[in-house]
């Protein structure tokens, strides 16, 4: 008797588990829907009360009309160069500072790392007009190089990758050593490979944040061939003001690369952002 | 031998320096002479052509004579007490129901997690539309004609429920790694001595859970006290309703970027780390009371 009503408890808390769930997730991908239904309206049936669900007529043209009104080609061609760019110095120069602050003794070691701890705590909005002006009195500012700068170094990448080096036995480091290794070779031979979890976690965190990024693109470059997809978006928002379903088409080109990387790393997106979350 | 050593320590030391030495030199060019920047030009005035030049606290008093300057305070911290307590405790919520025994778990997962790889700009646009007053398809379901962005007391409150929907999968992720940690023998123990979900949720869940609890409340009032991004997307610089709901960092953009009164911004930035600064220390104080660091 008792067993049964235990039995029985469990499978409502099991359905109230997957009836929340199931709802919560379908808000969560409402908008997603919502947007591409809307991308495939036409502007007068977008505009329709009550709104149709499905369009009741397929219309593409929104597409078109969103690649024609904003160099997507350019915009994608920006947005990747700045997310290489500040991947590569973040692991580069990352994890030799972090492999140094690890495993290598040096003086002046405490202050040099105080300096990235305090960094990390600092807001970036900060930093933003003097980086500003540095890039205008040197005339780079409405240039590739000026949307990668403010990410040439990464002090939470530094941290995290620190983190990861103090967790390798130093015996490994000591071995290599001893095998007749200098102090680069074994850093980039033997230490270097026994971090790629954190490597590839780090690459996504720095790239999701880069990608989001919305102030820094939108101040310093305002030629319309020099934005991200972010600050690109946000300047087709002021062209088409009431042209919901251009302005969906052209939310959908942004997001796309973003979410097809995602489906396909589904797990080390999340995982890897789990890891530096907390940050 | 003794020699030998001390060479050897010398060479491991070069090789530090070396190998710190571009991430220090960034964060000197990138953070640290700019942190000083921006605090001298805090008490500077701006003139044409970009000269500056110093007048003491002018920019502070004339910050804090400003109702703009008080509104756009109160709306980043209402905008925080909007987003935080009710996006932290949906979030637990997500990830108790996702360390359930389910089936699809990472499917699921990545449902809830999917606003954090969209660009924020793409997100708001979405949302923009479905608060549309005229059409949108949330005064649909609610079977009400609301204004949501052009009344600034539903403007904020539309603000808020993007920011909440955009961050629960993240929360929920970082929440549901504690809640992984947290050994099944206590729940067994639990549940011989008669302890209901309830009592097992208070007196187990909460108090393994709360370090982690903590650090993401921390996280996600640091980033709420800075929220630009969201607000710069749903409310134009034209809409009406802008200085009832602008935020700080949406202020100092505009100040520094729009009107060029670079020293005056520069004032607005500095007050809005000391307030994120307070609030944090207010936080580790209180964290006394609810975290349980001795599991």
């Amino acid at each position: 008797m008792k067993a049964d009503s235990m039995q029985s408890g469990r499978r409502w808390t099991t359905a109230l588990t997957y009836f929340f769930l199931i709802v919560g997730s379908l808000i969560m991908i409402f908008p997603f829907l919502w947007m591409i239904l809307t991308s495939l309206k036409s502007l007068s049936e977008s505009m329709q009360i009550p709104p149709t669900i499905f369009p009741a007529v397929y219309y593409f043209s929104n597409f078109k009309d969103a690649l024609t009104s904003l160099p997507f080609g350019a915009l994608y061609f920006n947005t990747i160069v700045m997310v290489f760019f500040r991947v590569i110095c973040a692991i580069l120069f990352s994890s030799m500072a972090g492999y140094a602050f690890a495993k290598l003794h040096f003086r002046g070691k405490n202050f040099l790392f105080t300096l990235v701890l305090v960094q990390m705590m600092m807001p970036s909005q900060i930093f933003v007009i003097p980086q500003y002006e540095m890039l205008a009195s040197v005339s780079l500012t409405e240039s590739l190089f000026a949307l990668v700068f403010p990410g040439l170094v990464s002090a939470f990448g530094t941290f995290f990758l620190r983190q990861s080096y103090l967790g390798i036995p130093n015996e490994i480091g000591e071995a290599a050593y001893l095998d007749g290794c200098n102090q680069w070779q074994s850093f980039v031979k033997v230490m270097l490979p026994l971090t790629g979890t954190s490597v590839a976690a780090l690459t996504i965190f720095t790239a999701v944040f880069a990608y989001a990024d919305l102030m820094w693109p939108l101040v310093v470059n305002t030629d319309i061939n020099l934005m991200t997809l972010s600050s690109g978006l946000a300047t087709l928002k002021g062209q088409f003001t009431t042209n919901y379903p251009v302005l969906m088409a052209g939310s959908l080109f942004a997001m796309i690369p973003m979410l097809i990387l995602y489906l396909i790393f589904q797990r080390q997106f999340i995982e890897g952002i789990a890891l530096t979350g907390g940050k | 031998m003794w020699k030998r050593q001390s060479i050897a320590a010398k060479r491991e030391q070069r090789w530090a320096w070396l190998m710190v030495a571009p991430t220090i030199i960034g964060l000197l060019v990138l953070n640290y002479y700019p942190l000083i920047q921006t605090f001298i030009l805090s008490f500077s005035k701006t003139k044409t052509f970009g000269a500056m030049e110093f007048n003491g606290i002018q920019n502070y008093t004339d910050m804090f004579a400003t109702p703009e300057f008080w509104k756009a305070t109160w709306n980043t911290v209402y905008f925080c007490i909007l987003t935080v307590p009710v996006g932290i405790a949906l979030a637990l919520i997500v990830a108790i129901l996702l360390n359930a025994k389910v089936k699809f778990k990472s499917g699921f997962r990545a449902i809830y997690f999917l606003p954090m790889v969209c660009a924020p700009a793409a997100i708001a646009m979405v949302w923009r539309w479905m608060f549309n007053g005229e059409y949108g398809i949330i005064n649909t379901i609610i079977n009400a004609k609301v204004n949501w962005l052009t009344n600034p007391t539903t403007a904020i409150l539309a603000c808020a429920i993007v920011a909440i929907w955009s961050s629960i999968g993240y929360d929920a992720v970082l929440l549901l790694s504690g809640l992984q940690n947290i050994s099944k023998t206590y729940y067994e123990a639990a549940r011989i001595d008669g302890a209901g979900p309830i009592k097992q949720f208070f007196s187990i869940t909460m108090p393994m859970i709360s370090p982690t609890l903590f650090v993401t409340l921390i996280m996600r009032m640091m980033a709420s006290l800075k929220v630009y991004d969201l607000i710069y997307m749903m409310i134009d610089q034209t809409n009406p309703v802008l200085p009832e709901v602008q935020s700080l960092m949406y202020l100092f953009y505009r100040e520094a970027f729009v009107a060029g009164n670079k020293g005056y911004a520069s004032a607005i930035v500095i007050w809005t780390i000391l307030l994120i600064g307070v609030v944090t220390i207010f936080q580790f104080i209180g964290q006394k009371k609810w975290v349980n660091y001795d599991v």
